[in-house]
């Protein structure tokens, strides 16, 4: 695997007297703080009153990488959305210290409107946006740091490049470009590679597992199931309800599959929310 | 024939102070209004500024009943009376199986109606043409006052909040997710539309304000990618419509909100044919999503 190495032009000798050297730029980042134990209380999520999806007692261990697997409409996005923050419990409890500042959150990808004149630097600039907030200045430490984040998903000279001129893939590649410069301890992502070629879906994961490697604890809900034999060692089968959890190929048989299309086929998407016990929950 | 020409574009406003005046308000217009365009147009929400600026109208009409054509009461009666048709759409969306572009339609035919009823109570029929068509060849001390304030505040707000501004526009969700801001953009966005709207409601009168806040927006959007140039091209065409639109009405002797407002009609249909975004130079060159 090689990763791109970003080449910076000798800076003129007075930048060095007002900024850091740009030597300290281009190596890649450690997390801020150490990734948070994320813990998951009798959860239940929905909409309207109604449960998505729920009973989820379980706890995700710093650094893990996980996969969060299930059929359509199972709740998986829900989940990710809570995760998140960004969408409150009808019960239990997510624990995830550090929230919001602690997380990174790629969501599906409809939720940009790629006709608004805005360059790729800037969308990806954005990732910066805890240290520089609303006002602060992009300086060229911050700018040499874009332009490598740009060259790490392999689209080193998009800089310019209205984000509307993309394609989908490199569209793709520009947000992973944000979402790394956010330099969350925790990366939460909906679908990452869904309508993405396998190159690009390469490159992508290649990221995902570096982050992995730096101890960033990495969520991740997937459809391809080889891929996550491949790359995840663990994996949440979810069903409205947990069905298991745990190393991904203990998780993926075929029986735990089965039992997964049956539930979410037999879940009544009107029913109220039922209570049951902790206790009871976790037995 | 230069002399003709100074005689043509100048003279009148060397000759009449009252011409002045309404250049002024138009450049004070073009530098607070018409960036407020670019950002509704950029939002979607070019409708959503039309809607509003009829909003204004009752409050305005209120204001008028109890003072006359009294400068403070109107100004002070549209800008409440937008703010509560902004944020009485704004709940009936959320708390209903009505979408905001129909509960705001709803509220602004209403507001509408009621403000052309309550001036009509009272007023002449000179009235009412005033409120719906603006004077801005009558513009006071005062008015202009108001406008050229309002367009600095503009100005200065949108400066400070560019970013979070942009944001909110493009990508919301990740503004939720990595600030407080997205809440304040929203409705500070939505307090400055309608106290722009008043402030071209006084130049132009409800009906032509939005004219000066989204042809020229548009038309900008079909010549240029970037957000910078966007604002600068599109308050650039806003002063040239008000600047031709104040000859035309002199020289021809027609009222000069419309002919301000046609002009930058004329501005867009020539950017719509000619531009890079129009329509000739796509079907002449293709489709030109990969160039850069």
């Amino acid at each position: 695997m090689t990763t791109p190495r970003v080449t910076t032009a000798p800076a003129p000798w007075w930048r060095h007297i007002f900024r850091r050297p740009l030597a300290a730029v281009s190596a890649a980042p450690a997390p801020r703080g150490p990734a948070p134990t994320i813990r998951l209380e009798n959860l239940t999520l929905g909409y309207d009153r109604h449960p998505a999806i729920h009973h989820l007692n379980l706890t995700i261990p710093a650094g893990e990488l996980l996969a969060i697997v299930g059929p359509n409409g199972a709740g998986k996005s829900t989940l990710l959305k809570a995760l998140a923050g960004e969408l409150q419990p009808l019960g239990g409890a997510v624990h995830l210290p550090g929230r919001p500042a602690s997380v990174a959150y790629l969501p599906q990808q409809s939720e940009i409107d790629t006709d608004f004149p805005i360059t790729v630097f800037d969308l990806v600039a954005l990732g910066l946006w805890r240290e520089v907030g609303a006002f602060g200045a992009i300086g060229s430490i911050e700018a040499d740091r874009v332009r490598a984040a740009l060259a790490r998903v392999g689209l080193a000279g998009f800089e310019r490049r209205t984000i509307g001129s993309l394609s989908g893939g490199q569209f793709q590649r520009a947000r992973f470009a944000r979402l790394s410069l956010q330099d969350a301890p925790v990366l939460l992502l909906d679908e990452p590679f869904s309508a993405i070629d396998s190159r690009t879906t390469q490159d992508l994961l290649r990221l995902v597992v570096d982050w992995h490697c730096d101890g960033r604890t990495v969520v991740a809900v997937l459809h391809d199931l080889e891929q996550v034999r491949r790359h995840f060692p663990a994996c949440l089968l979810v069903a409205r309800e947990p069905i298991a959890f745990g190393a991904t190929d203990a998780v993926l048989t075929r029986e735990n599959l089965r039992a997964a299309r049956h539930r979410s086929e037999a879940f009544d998407d009107h029913a109220p929310v039922c209570h049951r016990d902790p206790a009871e929950a976790r037995s | 024939m230069s002399l003709d020409l100074f005689a043509i574009a100048a003279q009148p406003f060397v000759d009449f102070g009252f011409m002045r005046r309404a250049l002024a308000g138009c450049l004070a217009l073009s530098l607070g209004a018409t960036p407020i365009g670019v950002f509704l147009l950029l939002r979607r929400m070019s409708l959503m500024g039309d809607a509003m600026s009829h909003a204004i109208l009752p409050g305005a009409a209120l204001g008028y009943l109890a003072f006359g054509l009294s400068l403070g009461a109107m100004t002070i009666g549209g800008i409440l009376a937008g703010l509560l048709v902004a944020l009485l759409a704004g709940l009936v969306a959320r708390s209903s199986v009505l979408k905001e572009d129909a509960s705001l339609a709803a509220f602004y035919l209403l507001s509408l109606a009621t403000g052309v009823m309550l001036v009509s109570l009272k007023g002449r029929n000179l009235d009412l043409l005033h409120v719906l068509f603006g004077s801005v060849l009558a513009l006071d001390d005062g008015s202009l006052f108001l406008i050229a304030g309002i367009a600095s505040l503009t100005l200065g707000v949108m400066a400070v909040v560019l970013r979070p501004l942009v944001v909110e526009c493009f990508d919301r969700g990740y503004l939720r997710g990595v600030s407080r801001w997205s809440p304040v953009v929203h409705y500070g966005f939505l307090v400055l539309v309608v106290l722009n709207l008043v402030s071209g409601f006084h130049a132009l009168g409800t009906l032509m304000a939005v004219g000066i806040m989204i042809l020229p927006a548009a038309a900008a959007r079909l010549w240029v990618r970037r957000l910078g140039p966007h604002l600068g091209l599109a308050s650039a065409l806003a002063f040239a419509s008000g600047y031709c639109g104040l000859l035309i009405s002199f020289h021809a002797d027609v009222p000069a909100g419309p002919a301000i407002i046609l002009v930058a009609g004329l501005f867009y249909f020539a950017a719509l044919i000619l531009a890079p975004g129009g329509l000739l130079p796509r079907r002449l060159f293709g489709h030109s999503h990969l160039e850069s």
